[in-house]
């Protein structure tokens, strides 16, 4: 128990949850007991964490906004699946042409990351979103205009199948990599230098900070992941069809960050779970007729949550029942308790965090206030 | 007489036809307080803007400690050794306190940390992390902000957020400090606590300091030397009193 008060665990309930998830599932699938659909859907969850948790790295942390996270998605999809469909006859489809397939997607996307980000980067706000959301259009295009030798064109290219469990286990494995990343470099002073960034950019230069290395290098990290995701997502698929990256998965991505809380690497999480789960479910219960209401569904279930996840009701409570609130607890019975300095450092503050700590200072001044007023009388 | 640590030859600059600053000379000695002032769109924010590189100056020179800075980039010359803040507060107002002053504290030779190295935790990454930390809590004792450490840096009243801004371009480790208009919208006593404050980082940290201040009281107690500025060009030079009283000034100020 010493200990604990020592170790911020906090910091690490993302890993260990998704590392039971990973164990757990990973254990039923190669035993046989779940159903191929529910190993697709963890998969696509599995993606979705990754794209997110990216994503919110440029949005949340960087204060950029980038709308071409499915084009950097495409570009991993398409070359390391065609990576891996020219070494399956080499090394078979094991985890060898799986691991180079990865590493080929992600670089290669990364690489167009610093190719888009050297320019694009000069630009803010809005006219960066335009150019991303432009380049993601524009790498759609290319793949689905390109010879039905080298990329399949329009048809698509097939992938090679890889054994469902190892995708999924490999999967899980990329997204804690992913995680610790992200994490590693937020809470770091790199960290703090993009933070910076966000907050005040002009500051951030009278400061020392070198304002465009940092954001390349965040957006090249960010691609990097992508890129990764997208080779992923064409061996979950066993095929890549460019129509599948188009804006709209861009805003996806979006959405779930947003969703999550800009700057919230575990909100964008459990966005991405959510989200992913819900496209899903309702592909699969409004079939049929209904097919034509699953759009609506979609942004009518999205609507009442961006509305209401910030209802005043909803954020109080998760204000008294969170992570820190249990560790803080569990950390009260420990002797060795000490003042954390790290304290709500992973995320900005919701406005209702913000009014309390403001209401605190009111009270501990009145506090002080009393005790004349008792020699008064 | 001691070593000059910025001295400025005929800087000036045009935006476009029209002369924002010209023929600016100025000289200042280490641990010299010096004051810039002027009436409203005299030039002392774009001097400010040329020292530190965010805008570059068309004619002229600027010399650090004897090095040629004229048109370098911002953050080169914050690492030569000029630190600003500015007239509109400009702290990371979302990072709490602390992490403010350790943004300071980032580009400094001991405190280096590779992005590998951060990445897979390596002992260095805790090492600096824990000097850093260590560094930025015996800046923040200084400015009395050790208490508000972990609050955002959005939570502080405006003194203590002036404060916490000179701190973190003091974190910087500059061979000179520039102060946007410190004592604007503070209150007297805010006032009379920032003049002790400026003269303490003069005194403790042997730092040299430029300041832009509208407040002729103010100026008149703290500086040791001033540069009157009007419509760009220098009215007056020299020792506060006499530059205060100099007849050019009077009319700029008063009219007449």
């Amino acid at each position: 128990m010493a200990k604990l008060g020592k170790i911020k665990w906090k910091h690490y309930i993302n890993y260990i949850a998704i590392a039971i998830v990973t164990i757990v599932f990973g254990a039923m699938s190669f035993a046989n007991l779940l159903p191929s659909s529910t190993v697709y859907l963890l998969e696509k969850i599995a993606i979705s964490i990754i794209l997110a948790v990216s994503l919110s790295m440029v949005v949340g942390f960087l204060g950029e906004l980038s709308l071409g996270h499915a084009g950097f998605m495409c570009v991993g999809a398409y070359l390391g699946g065609k990576v891996s469909c020219l070494l399956e006859p080499v090394f078979g489809n094991g985890l060898i042409t799986l691991i180079i397939s990865i590493l080929v997607g992600g670089l290669i996307a990364a690489a167009c990351g610093i190719i888009i980000g050297l320019p694009a980067l000069r630009l803010k706000g809005d006219y960066l979103a335009i150019v991303t959301l432009a380049f993601g259009e524009i790498v759609r295009s290319i793949f689905m205009n390109s010879g039905e030798e080298s990329f399949g064109g329009s048809l698509g290219l097939s992938t090679p199948r890889y054994d469902k469990s190892v995708l999924f286990i490999f999967a899980f494995v990329l997204v804690l990599g992913c995680l610790a990343v992200v994490q590693n470099l937020i809470r770091s002073k790199h960290g703090r230098a993009i933070t910076s960034i966000r907050d005040n950019e002009i500051a951030a230069h009278a400061t020392g900070i070198n304002v465009t290395k940092y954001k390349l290098s965040v957006f090249t990290i960010s691609s990097l992941f992508a890129g990764i995701a997208g080779v992923l997502y064409s061996f979950s698929n066993f095929r890549v069809q460019s129509t599948n990256f188009d804006y709209n998965y861009s805003i996806e991505i979006l959405v779930m960050v947003v969703l999550g809380g800009m700057g919230s690497i575990n909100g964008s999480i459990v966005a991405a779970t959510l989200i992913t789960y819900l496209d899903t479910t309702l592909q699969t219960v409004l079939t049929g007729n209904l097919a034509v209401l699953q759009d609506l569904f979609y942004a009518l279930i999205l609507i009442i949550l961006v509305v209401y996840n910030n209802a005043p009701a909803l954020s109080a409570f998760r204000a008294t029942h969170n992570l820190s609130v249990f560790f803080e607890k569990l950390r009260k019975h420990d002797p060795a308790h000490r003042r954390d300095d790290e304290a709500k450092w992973d995320r900005v503050p919701t406005k209702i965090e913000m009014n309390e700590i403001l209401s605190v200072d009111i009270q501990s001044t009145s506090s002080t206030v009393d005790p004349d007023k008792k020699e008064g009388k | 007489m001691s070593e000059i640590i910025l001295k400025t030859e005929n800087l000036g600059i045009t935006f476009g036809g029209l002369k924002a600053v010209s023929d600016v000379n100025i000289e200042i000695r280490k641990k010299q307080l010096y004051g810039l002032v002027g009436p409203n769109g005299a030039g002392k924010t774009t001097i400010f803007n040329m020292l530190t590189g965010v805008y570059r100056p068309t004619t002229g020179r600027f010399f650090l400690d004897g090095e040629d800075l004229t048109g370098k980039g911002q953050e080169v010359i914050n690492h030569k050794g000029i630190a600003r803040t500015f007239q509109n507060i400009r702290l990371f107002n979302n990072m709490t306190v602390i992490h403010n002053v350790m943004v300071g504290l980032h580009n400094q030779s001991e405190y280096k940390c590779s992005f590998l190295e951060t990445i897979l935790r390596l002992p260095r990454y805790f090492k600096t992390e824990k000097a850093m930390r260590q560094k930025a809590k015996e800046l923040l004792r200084i400015f009395g902000l050790e208490e508000e450490r972990n609050n955002l840096a959005c939570n502080l009243p405006y003194g203590k957020q002036r404060k916490l801004e000179i701190a973190r371009a003091l974190a910087t480790n500059p061979k000179l400090l520039l102060l946007d208009e410190p004592a604007a919208g503070m209150n007297p006593n805010e006032t009379a606590d920032l003049v002790e404050t400026i003269k303490f980082i003069r005194d403790n940290f042997d730092m040299t300091i430029l300041l832009i201040e509208h407040d002729m009281k103010f100026v008149a107690g703290l500086c040791d030397e001033i540069t009157v500025l009007n419509f760009g060009t220098v009215l007056a030079q020299g020792d506060t009193k006499t530059a205060l009283n100099d007849p050019a000034v009077v009319k700029a100020y008063i009219g007449g």
